[in-house]
């Protein structure tokens, strides 16, 4: 890729701002509007943005498709590994209210919060990589495997 | 731990689908999710148990209080169902390896296997869950998995039938959810047993009406009710014969699960059976799919795709139950549910053994196969004569239920229409059996050896249950019946 340099520039100043903007919908969702979900989407649309203009050998270097494939199943995991600690700690099945601990609660979230935050983080990570792991499908339809 | 158990029913296969994925090695995914299924069935063994001693369980995730919060009950009809479906799904399991091997690259081993998990909890689910949304959020994960499991088919068809069963069940999916969004605006709420209890069945407004509908055709694609069956036969045929097995005799079932629930446990049968007469046409839809599927069974070659348009006849008959509306009538439809998981589920496994050592599905490769694979034809046999109904088989237990509802209605037709049609079941039955012993040996059936020990053990098991199930009828007939009652007396699910 060694035309179209405008293009090269822009996307090269705009990824840090994407990144950047789906870390704060992924950590204020707690407090406003936002969540896993967005955040995934607004991550990706990063990496997707990173492999149209750079292409998608080089966009697989950064996260390969192995890694992608295992960060889809990871964050399902965190899901519900926060229902089975919320069991394991004495409350139902996402009670986040097990969770409540008395280790600096101001500075580290606990309780409903903490729950949440661990739900989210699970969620913004599985669609970060699902979204990821489409684009891969589409662009290069032999480089997943 | 052992209040959890409704949620780690779910939970359970859940989880085990992403490990599956994080190992990335075939045999530890293999011993991962069988280790799953087998936890998953002893909880829904032990599930059912505390249902029969105790009543209904309920359990509140995240401790909201239902209508709230999103609550999951186990009685004696969604304790029944899961019992079967989490029994079959590790059966099927522990049956899979060598067919796998043959039919599905290894590289995809381990995603077959998650997906496999995925497809199991989409299915529990749609049993354990009291919510509504939640009932549509599980037919999706059931049938999203179910999609790439039938996609993963040795045949370039089998892609294609795939994408038929996506379009068309996308759209079932699409209806529930427009039927599932009118009652919510109806009532504000998604519990199904606090929905029942708002709507207003006698003076309610249309939406009510058109919510019904949706709901209604919805669900019958995915149940594969006569004429919106297509995908069905095309999905059953390319699909890996493992998968055949575990999605021929669970996911149908759980579909008409769903739609007891929401006819009996929301809507109220008076509403859809006496004031919009849907027992009429459920029951001639039922009886011409029986028909109509069984004349075209008769006159496949394709061993598999001859059992796929069976399937959609033993629908009918489960529907025919359904549509009776009264406790004998419930009663049989329950238990054929139950039955004709066996049947089916067992036939397509002898299938499978057959895909695998002949490397076809055709009648005609099979042909003669009797002599070379005594044991794996005999399975056939057996559950040949289960599906036809004849005495000391499972099979004959819910035709004989059902034709005794059908004579205590007074629906002569529909019992005499129920004897005849069971002969054409004897007719594609036959036609396998008679190519099995009596036709000149194939080719490929002259090389052929018995099954592996590992496919034939629990082929053998569900084969065995049919049998065990034809003369010990009282447990499915005491949970069936227990079922049918919970569904017309309280129409609270």
């Amino acid at each position: 890729m060694t035309t179209f340099p405008i293009i090269r520039v822009v996307t090269k100043l705009l990824i840090p701002y994407i990144l950047l903007f789906a870390f704060y919908v992924q950590f204020h969702g707690d407090f406003g509007p936002g969540g896993g979900f967005q955040a995934g989407v607004i991550l990706a649309s990063g990496l997707i943005l990173y492999g149209l203009v750079f292409g998608l050998p080089a966009v697989q270097s950064v996260a390969p498709p192995r890694t992608i494939e295992r960060l889809m199943a990871l964050g399902v995991l965190i899901y519900a590994g926060t229902g089975i600690a919320t069991i394991l700690l004495g409350g139902k099945f996402l009670d986040y209210s097990a969770l409540e601990h008395n280790f600096y609660p101001h500075y580290f979230p606990s309780g409903q919060h903490l729950g949440i935050f661990l739900v989210e983080a699970g969620v913004g990570v599985t669609v970060t990589s699902v979204m990821t792991m489409i684009f891969y499908a589409f662009a290069g339809r032999n480089s997943v495997e | 731990m052992s209040d959890h158990l409704p949620i780690l029913l779910i939970v359970l296969p859940l989880i085990a689908a992403p490990l599956c994925v994080l190992v990335g090695n075939r045999k530890v995914a293999y011993v991962v999710a069988l280790a799953a299924a087998w936890c998953t069935f002893a909880i829904a063994l032990t599930l059912i148990t505390q249902v029969t001693r105790s009543g209904p369980i309920h359990y509140n995730i995240g401790d909201w209080a239902p209508p709230y919060g999103i609550e999951y009950v186990v009685d004696s009809f969604s304790g029944f169902v899961m019992l079967f479906v989490a029994g079959i799904g590790a059966l099927v399991l522990s049956y899979a390896p060598p067919s796998i091997k043959a039919e599905i690259p290894q590289s995809k081993h381990y995603l077959f296997y998650a997906t496999y998990m995925l497809c199991m909890t989409g299915l529990l689910g749609i049993c354990a869950t009291g919510d509504l949304f939640n009932v549509f959020v599980f037919l999706e994960i059931s049938s999203l998995s179910s999609y790439a499991l039938i996609s993963l088919g040795r045949s370039r068809r089998a892609p294609l039938a795939a994408l038929q069963y996506l379009i068309l069940g996308s759209i079932g999916a699409t209806f529930i959810l427009i039927g599932i969004g009118l009652l919510y605006q109806m009532t504000g709420t998604l519990n199904m047993a606090d929905i029942a209890s708002r709507l207003d069945t006698h003076h309610g407004p249309r939406t009510m009406l058109v919510s019904f509908a949706f709901l209604t055709v919805g669900l019958c694609i995915k149940m594969a009710v006569f004429p919106l069956h297509r995908w069905l036969p095309g999905a059953y045929t390319y699909a890996p014969s493992v998968v055949t097995c575990f999605i021929a005799a669970t996911s149908t079932k759980v579909s008409v699960y769903a739609f007891a629930r929401v006819v009996f446990g929301i809507f109220t049968p008076d509403f859809a059976f006496e004031q919009l007469s849907l027992n009429t046409g459920l029951m001639i839809l039922a009886l011409i799919g029986i028909f109509g599927t069984s004349i075209t069974a008769i006159f496949q070659d394709n061993v598999k795709r001859m059992l796929a348009f069976s399937s959609v006849a033993q629908i009918g008959y489960m529907l025919l139950g359904i549509s009776m509306a009264n406790q004998s009538g419930l009663t049989a439809g329950i238990i054929h549910m139950f039955n004709h998981a066996l049947i089916k589920g067992g036939l397509f496994m002898v299938a499978g053994c057959f895909a695998l050592r002949l490397g076809s599905v055709n009648l005609s490769d099979w042909q003669g196969a009797g002599r070379t694979m005594p044991w794996t034809s005999f399975a056939w046999v057996v559950g040949g004569l289960g599906l036809i109904g004849v005495p000391l088989t499972a099979g004959f237990v819910s035709k004989w239920l059902l034709l005794t509802a059908a004579v205590q209605s007074e629906l002569w037709p529909v019992a005499v229409l129920m004897l005849l049609s069971s002969l054409l079941a004897l007719v594609y039955i036959w036609r396998v059996v008679e190519s099995l012993y009596f036709a000149e040996t194939s080719q490929r059936a002259a090389d052929a050896v018995d099954a592996p020990l590992q496919m034939l053990v629990p082929t053998y098991i569900l084969i065995g249950a049919i049998l065990v199930f034809g003369v010990w009828t009282t447990y499915p007939f005491d949970l069936a019946s227990e079922a049918a009652s919970t569904l017309l007396g309280a129409p609270t699910p």
